[in-house]
């Protein structure tokens, strides 16, 4: 089942993924099944018990989407706040057959994604990808991947603070309450001062939403861009909050609807400049300054999905490749310049 | 002042609210013992007494907010007649809580969100009860302000940075927004200084005939009392020991306590 995907593993972190393996006495990390890498550890690091807690609170968290599970969250060798929560739910439900990706805004070779990955290589010897149309898992932090999930995936959010009200109301006792009797104008009232004082609503990233109908929810810290990824999805959200001790669930094909004012809606964010790598217009861009005299450029967060549109162009398109390398002399560092209906068919090519 | 009694609406219908034989015990002590009134649509009723009579305690008793030992407090819902707080959900109690009642605390810090702005104080209740309009809240909350006399260009600016009687004022507004019929006021005006006292007695006194709002106002002043209550009730020791329209129980005093009190009453 994982041979289809071996090629894809190879370009990535695969030295990363084998240093513990052999660590731990085993040549080279089996990507077929069972053979779990890390001796002396239980399958994917937590007792069995413990994962079947870890099951009941998911279960229960899908019945309610957006209500937010206590569980009895584990120390794991990882401090909080490097995805504790986000690796119990993902221990708790993967299998031998599974195939794993993680990332981190939206990158699968930051430190946190890179980490993980080999944490649940070497804990359960299952398959991992970068490739997010082949993983069945994926864990993130702080990104939905661009390309579209489907349905069967599985999409696991690490959570830092899972109240939306907490900065708003520090009781926890109020919160639940509050939770309880749907009195969810508070949330407006940090809107409404955002725009007050600013002029149009500020919030950029965990931006508040109301799971099909009822829950206010905290979609952990993805850009507002990625908020309406979560309406209607196909695949399984899950949230792990580990310090916090909460897991929610968004099932598929739920609704997730972002709070606004009728006079001033929801919007996500817009960029004048387009990928210097890859072209993309509609992805969600990082700045990258890249020297002290102003130079900055904008690249895809998702390194996945723009790495694919590269290889894409590479070989696909002829004419959306003609254009790219037509292009690339433009890039290094300037601005703007990439803003050229140049980058168009590229992007369609690909897509 | 001695005409505020003659303006006393008289309602042959139901009351607003009755309270029968509401007792609170704490423990072995006693909050406020077997204390029975009827309140009206647009009456000012003043609770007076000493410090530790149990004046707050009935307040919040009457209010939803400290569930009694015994004793019922029915108010007269909108389509329902007479229910007793206690008896409905806790949903609709709060729900109750923050459309058709207002509490205004003593210290407005209490009543307030102190790290939000003025705007977003007044507004909040609107936004708790559904409205999704900015521009519709942004315009009732500068016509709050204004009927409160704040300035309405302090409109974004935090309420810590407004002064006391302004803080109150403001609280006054966060509460009147979504035109409550009932008022429950704690010690409204006691963190005042005696000029503001006046004019926020004064401002309160206007609102409430012109709104017609029914309110209870727990005090310790009994200047307070004169100015804006209809009616007076004096606590002592958890127990009414009085009760009556103000201009009689204040110049007629019958019981002793009552006596003591109005006379301690400094003369300016």
């Amino acid at each position: 089942m994982n041979s289809p995907d071996h090629a894809a593993q190879v370009v990535g972190v695969h030295a990363d993924d084998s240093a513990p393996a052999g660590a731990a006495g085993t040549t080279s990390v089996q990507r077929k099944g069972m053979a779990v890498t890390a001796q002396g550890y239980n399958f994917a690091y937590l007792d069995e018990q413990t994962k079947r807690m870890i099951r009941r609170a998911i279960l229960k968290a899908v019945a309610i989407p957006g209500y937010q599970v206590p569980f009895g969250s584990r120390e794991m060798p990882l401090p909080y706040g490097w995805g504790t929560g986000g690796i119990q739910v993902t221990a708790a439900i993967i299998g031998p057959d599974d195939i794993l990706k993680v990332i981190d805004q939206g990158s699968d070779d930051t430190t946190n994604a890179v980490n993980i990955r080999r944490f649940f290589a070497a804990t359960t010897g299952v398959a991992t990808t970068e490739r997010t149309t082949d993983a069945s898992i994926i864990q993130t932090r702080h990104r939905i991947p661009e390309t579209p999930l489907a349905e069967g995936q599985v999409l696991v959010y690490q959570v830092p603070i899972p109240e939306p009200l907490r900065w708003l109301e520090p009781s926890e006792t109020e919160t639940r309450r509050m939770h309880a009797l749907e009195e969810y104008g508070l949330m407006h009232v940090k809107l409404y001062e955002d725009i007050a004082h600013y002029g149009h609503i500020a919030t950029t990233y965990d931006y508040p939403v109301r799971v099909n109908g009822r829950y206010l929810m905290r979609p952990s810290p993805i850009p507002k861009f990625d908020n309406p990824k979560m309406d209607m999805n196909p695949a399984l959200q899950l949230f792990g909050a580990g310090r916090e001790k909460r897991i929610y669930a968004v099932p598929p094909y739920t609704q997730v609807e972002s709070l606004d004012f009728e006079d001033h809606p929801f919007e996500i964010q817009t960029w004048d400049e387009c990928c210097e790598f890859c072209g993309s217009k509609d992805s969600f861009l990082d700045e990258i300054v890249t020297d002290d005299a102003g130079g900055r450029m904008f690249v895809c967060s998702d390194s996945d999905y723009c790495g694919q549109r590269r290889a894409g162009q590479a070989h696909g398109g002829d004419a959306a490749a003609a254009q790219q390398s037509q292009q690339s002399p433009n890039v290094p560092g300037v601005p703007g310049v990439s803003d050229t209906p140049a980058a168009q068919p590229a992007e369609t090519a690909s897509s | 002042m001695a005409t505020a009694s003659t303006s006393a609406p008289e309602f042959a219908s139901a009351p607003l609210l009755r309270v029968n034989a509401v007792t609170r015990l704490y423990g072995e002590r006693t909050g406020c013992r077997d204390v029975s009134f009827d309140l009206h649509q647009g009456e000012v009723l003043a609770i007076a007494g000493e410090s530790g009579s149990g004046k707050t305690t009935l307040l919040n008793c009457i209010a939803g907010r400290s569930r009694p030992t015994a004793g019922t407090v029915e108010y007269n819902l909108r389509h329902e007649g007479l229910r007793d707080i206690y008896r409905l959900s806790e949903a609709r109690l709060r729900l109750l809580a923050r459309t058709d009642w207002g509490f205004v605390h003593q210290n407005p810090r209490d009543g307030l969100r102190i790290d939000v702005s003025a705007g977003a104080n007044v507004g909040e209740r609107l936004m708790a009860i559904g409205d999704r309009h900015y521009g519709r809240i942004r315009d009732t909350t500068e016509d709050w302000m204004h009927r409160v006399e704040l300035d309405t260009s302090r409109i974004d600016d935090a309420p810590a940075t407004f002064s006391g009687g302004m803080q109150q004022r403001l609280q006054i507004a966060r509460n009147l927004v979504t035109h409550p019929r009932l008022m429950f006021m704690d010690e409204p005006t006691a963190s005042l200084d005696v000029s503001v006292q006046a004019r926020l007695l004064d401002l309160l006194r206007g609102l409430a005939s012109e709104l017609g709002l029914a309110a209870i106002v727990v005090t310790h002043d009994l200047a307070v009392a004169r100015l804006l209550a209809h009616r007076l009730l004096i606590m002592k020791s958890g127990q009414v020991v009085e009760s009556g329209l103000t201009d009689q129980v204040l110049d007629d005093p019958q019981h002793p306590y009552t006596q003591l009190l109005v006379s301690s009453v400094l003369q300016a």
